[in-house]
């Protein structure tokens, strides 16, 4: 080391190593000092709370752990918990062993019939997966795109030509559109190719499907009606629809809201605020109840269709406007950049807009998923035979007369699931997608 | 300033054609009321390095940002390479395509790696097939010296790493005409060579340039014509020696003792 003395010049002769941190300034006990124990005040406060989560626990473990699994009525249940404890202090968890199917499949639907929600849920899982997971091989992409039409069959029953008939509505709309490219603009384009699908759907696709179904039905399922439709299942129906759906919708919306042709944006504006201005459940009587008065006479269109529309156009306009809010947090740079290198509106969009913009949203997107998913209990109040409905018959009938808290648990305890499992993928998510400074 | 010693340039090796390579007639432009671009005219020829000086709101990144339809003028005519830029977007995504730029804070995109920021443009919009696309990119990352960097985010480059990835990203679409718009002002002083360096042997390929800057080194050293703006209009122009030697504006003398003055 060079020696100091009183004059301004000094020069270093060698670079110091790192050292470690002292000790007790990392790691766990760093954390317990700093956090639970750092003065009197905050020492007491750990204590206080410790304390309460330990009589907490006390009282909820043994309640919950020590539950009765089988019976058949609440009565045989305290009869079984009086002779085990001597008291019934303890939960009746065997309301969802007995009730389990009324929960799941709601009260009407067949039980003959229950492989089929089975079968739909074991697909719904094959057809998420290579959505949330790019590691996995690109060809599962096809299970997904074939889902909605299986997922309908499945549930429905039916022949399978109905399904078959509007995916070759979609096929027909991209093999226009691919021809038509060549020699229209994208806005004709897409209209024309809107336009040949509608005229499958509504003209060509239905008289095609009643002659095949006359002459050789494929794999015709038993017909169930959506009114038969009922418990968890109707929630995931509904739930996976809209949250599929609203997505896409709600970037158009976005898009439109922030484009440059007055009319479009004045539509998207105009769309957005009023579904985000009425509640849910007004939406929803609309769709049970009004809409009929205002459809032709004889226009069958299933309620639960209906909800999912209704469900998914009011998600859409809250993720039109977080998406919107993560177009806005984007550096003007980006657009320039694009622009510069001579890429168009909609591959500018794509490549280097939406793939930013979305990754910036994906907190506020997760939780309009998880509010719509938890809304779908709304459709209770329309006459859906969902969990929440199943729990109130349970608790009408004379055996389970009485019970309440392992019902409402148990409902609660599959939501928490579902949303938090949403949220921790989010969570996963953001940081995978992360690509600053790792 | 800031140029190095060690990297002088063979000016005898720059070449300027008579073949126009940008032509503005009487361009204005105007931000609502405010008259940001005056009266501009300007000819560039193939070959030519051409650095925009002038004071901060001087319209200069204007005027060079009006050229790709960054920005659009009220008045008056741009021609790009033949082709007059009017609101036609079909012309205005063939210019872009021919005419790169290199902006002040880099733009590079996060969520891609250097190497799919640089195959992009070539892929999507040349319809170049991807390991051509990739071929190209490594060859001009190369060039500007960072393909081991290839595989990161821009996210974990330097800031003088990033200017450089944007030059050749920029470059993979083969254009005819770089417009620069103050790419060394974001940068730390060690890192302004590295960009400079890059830039001086663009020049040396025979590039048309047009550069905003305040690298007045850069200036003298490989421009050919200097430009100097104020309140929106070009106030003089002329060879660098003469331009910073024997200014003829006062305007031009102020700023000049200013920048050159400490």
């Amino acid at each position: 080391m060079v020696k100091q003395n009183s004059t301004i010049a000094y020069v270093r002769s060698e670079i110091l190593e790192q050292q470690p941190a002292p000790r007790g300034q990392v790691g766990a006990s760093k954390w317990v000092r700093e956090n639970l124990f750092s003065g009197w005040f905050n020492t007491i406060l750990t204590l206080v709370s410790l304390y309460l989560v330990f009589t907490l626990l006390q009282a909820l473990v043994p309640w919950a752990f020590g539950g009765v699994w089988t019976a058949d009525s609440l009565q045989e249940c305290r009869a079984i918990l009086n002779e085990r404890y001597g008291n019934t202090h303890h939960a009746c968890w065997a309301v969802i062993n007995e009730r389990w199917n009324q929960i799941v499949y709601g009260t009407f639907f067949p039980s003959t019939e229950y492989w089929r929600t089975h079968v739909a849920f074991v697909l719904l899982i094959l057809a998420i997966l290579p959505v949330l997971f790019d590691a996995l091989p690109r060809k599962m992409m096809w299970i997904t795109m074939a889902y909605p039409f299986v997922m309908v069959w499945l549930i429905w029953g039916g022949s399978l030509w109905g399904p078959i008939s509007v995916a070759v509505g979609f096929g027909i709309a991209y093999f226009t559109a691919s021809v038509a490219a060549r020699y229209l603009g994208s806005g004709l384009t897409a209209l024309v190719s809107a336009v040949a699908a509608f005229v499958w759907w509504m003209i060509l696709g239905p008289i095609v499907v009643s002659a095949l179904n006359d002459t050789m039905p494929l794999l015709a399922l038993r017909e169930i009606q959506s009114r038969e439709l009922g418990g968890f299942v109707i929630s995931v129906i509904i739930g996976v629809s809209g949250i599929a759906l609203s997505l896409p919708l709600g970037i158009i919306l976005a898009l439109g809201r922030q484009s440059d042709l007055p009319l479009v944006k004045m539509i998207c504006v105009g769309f957005i605020e009023f579904l985000r201005g009425v509640p849910l459940i007004t939406l929803l009587f609309t769709a049970s109840l009004l809409l009929n008065y205002f459809l032709p006479p004889d226009t069958e269109f299933d309620l639960t269709l209906r909800v999912i529309v209704m469900v998914t156009l009011f998600s859409s306009a809250y993720m039109a406007e977080v998406i919107r809010g993560g177009l806005a947090a984007l550096p003007k740079g980006q657009y320039e950049a694009a622009d510069a290198l001579g890429l168009d509106y909609w591959k500018a969009q794509r490549l280097i807009i939406m793939p930013q913009a979305l990754k910036i949203s994906i907190p506020g997107i997760v939780n309009t998923f998880i509010g719509l998913f938890k809304d779908t209990t709304l459709v209770f109040f329309i006459g859906i035979f969902d969990m929440l409905a199943a729990a109130q018959a349970i608790r009408a009938n004379s055996a389970w007369n009485g019970i309440t808290w392992e019902l409402y648990i148990f409902i609660g305890l599959i939501f928490w699931v579902c949303c938090f499992s949403m949220s921790r993928y989010s969570q996963w998510l953001e940081r995978k997608l992360r690509t600053d400074h790792r | 300033m800031s140029l190095a010693e060690d990297r002088t340039i063979d000016r005898s090796k720059l070449t300027v054609s008579d073949e126009v390579a940008v032509q503005i007639v009487n361009m204005n432009k105007w931000y609502g009321e405010f008259h940001v671009l005056r009266d501009i005219n300007l000819t560039v020829n193939r070959g030519e390095r051409i650095v925009i000086a002038g004071p901060s709101g001087s319209g200069k990144s204007t005027m060079i940002r009006c050229i790709n339809r960054l920005e659009e003028h009220q008045k008056g005519k741009i021609i790009v390479d033949g082709t007059e830029l009017t609101s036609d977007l079909k012309n205005i995504d063939k210019i872009r395509s021919e005419v790169g730029m290199c902006f002040q804070h880099f733009n590079l995109f996060p969520h891609l790696t250097i190497l799919e920021n640089c195959t992009l443009a070539p892929m999507w919009v040349r319809k170049t097939p991807k390991r051509e696309a990739e071929e190209i990119a490594m060859h001009f990352l190369e060039k500007v010296k960072i393909p081991e960097q290839a595989d990161k985010y821009p996210g974990m480059l330097s800031g003088g790493q990033q200017q450089r990835v944007a030059i050749a990203r920029s470059l993979c679409m083969k254009p005819r005409i770089m417009l620069f718009d103050e790419p060394t002002s974001a940068l730390d002083p060690e890192m302004i060579k590295e960009v400079l360096d890059t830039m001086i042997e663009l020049a040396e390929e025979g590039m048309t340039m047009l550069c905003v800057t305040h690298e007045m080194g850069f200036a003298r050293q490989v421009a050919n014509r200097v430009i100097f703006m104020d309140q929106g209009q070009i106030v003089e122009q002329n060879e660098p020696e003469e331009f910073f030697n024997n200014p003829k504006s006062d305007r031009t003398k102020l700023f000049l003792s200013q920048i050159l003055g400490h």
